[in-house]
């Protein structure tokens, strides 16, 4: 019973629940914290908003997005992962998510932030719905620990619209 | 002679009795992590409750090596959620986030398109050819927790499997040597 054995296998046994007792309570520290992210985006410009060569609509726009999502960062957080999307209704969909923008925030210090950019990702519809068309921009963000469950949530700005015709 | 003779079927006697014992106790012992892992899938409801980070794609947010906790619900997929995805005729299971879903009103199915973290370019040349969306069944799960460099076990018992026979030896000498 005191052989090496079995004082190793004991060892293991014991440190990995320990392990993961920390890992649970690291985790279920994350509900204590107070969160109150904000955000802004503005459209600076619809840069062009055109009909593709086999017959999808692309828009391309700047935006002036800025947010203060340092109220996330909890000593068990390793990232934050934020990007902004589109959401619009189409004739044949009923919910279009696309999303335009991303960023990975490493720390506190980054999670205040301005910052003007077109959009990163291309902004193409399922067909040729998009003159004319309202859509909301949402500031998505996804908190990633650095052990334990993830949280995601959003602010959803509606009133955004696109121009009426191809330009 | 005839006292060899017995003294041999009682020395074969009690070992064969002591081999079933180990047998069944060790038959136990992967029952029960059988019913562990099933009763996992029925929980979190999916094929494949956590699943190893293999690729730097998600990075740093994922590193190779840690483990993903997963979840399948009904509720509808919606962008940025970290999904994980099989190809058909591919095995090998990848975990990115979902940059765009457009759902059908009619049908409710859903086109997704996915990109992973660290890449510049989103998945549509991961996808099979001419496939341009991934749909519903394509998906296997979302993550829904994480656990760091957990999962370095997992790559090196598939990449040295040579590792995974000693371990599994090991375990197997320590369940028959208990016995003593």
């Amino acid at each position: 019973m005191h052989s090496f054995g079995y004082r190793a296998n004991a060892l293991l046994t014991f440190s990995v629940t320990a392990l993961a007792f920390i890992c649970a309570i690291a985790s279920f520290s994350d509900k204590f914290s107070n969160q109150n992210p904000s955000a802004e985006i503005q459209i600076l410009n619809i840069n062009r908003l055109k009909k593709q060569s086999y017959g999808n609509d692309e828009v391309s726009l700047t935006l002036d997005i800025s947010a203060d999502l340092q109220s996330l960062f909890t000593w068990n957080t390793k990232q934050v992962f934020a990007f902004v999307a589109a959401e619009y209704e189409s004739p044949m969909n009923s919910l279009n998510q696309v999303s335009l923008w991303d960023v990975i925030i490493p720390d506190k210090e980054h999670a205040k932030f301005r910052i003007q950019t077109s959009n990163k990702y291309r902004f193409i519809d399922q067909g040729h719905n998009l003159r004319g068309k309202e859509f909301n921009l949402t500031l998505h963000w996804h908190v990633m620990p650095k052990t334990g469950k993830m949280l995601a949530d959003k602010i959803v700005m509606p009133g955004y619209s696109l121009p009426d015709a191809y330009k | 002679m005839g006292w060899i003779g017995e003294t041999v079927d009682s020395i074969k006697s009690i070992k064969i009795r002591q081999l079933l014992t180990q047998a069944v106790t060790l038959g136990m012992i992967v029952t029960s992590a059988l019913i562990i892992w099933k009763a996992m899938m029925c929980v979190t409801g999916t094929e494949s409750p956590v699943v190893v980070v293999l690729s730097g794609s998600m990075e740093p947010g994922f590193q190779r090596g840690d483990i993903l906790l997963l979840r399948m619900t009904k509720d509808p997929i919606r962008t940025g959620e970290i999904v994980v995805f099989k190809i058909d005729g591919r095995d090998i299971p990848i975990v990115h986030r979902v940059i765009e879903v457009h759902e059908r009103k009619t049908t409710g199915k859903v086109d997704v398109l996915t990109k992973g973290d660290n890449n510049d370019v989103d998945d549509i040349d991961l996808y099979a050819d001419g496939q341009m969306w991934l749909h519903r069944h394509h998906i296997m799960g979302r993550a829904v927790g994480f656990l760091p460099y957990v999962g370095w076990v997992t790559i090196i018992m598939t990449e040295k499997p040579i590792i995974k026979y000693i371990l599994i030896g090991a375990m197997g000498l320590l369940v028959i040597t208990s016995k003593d």
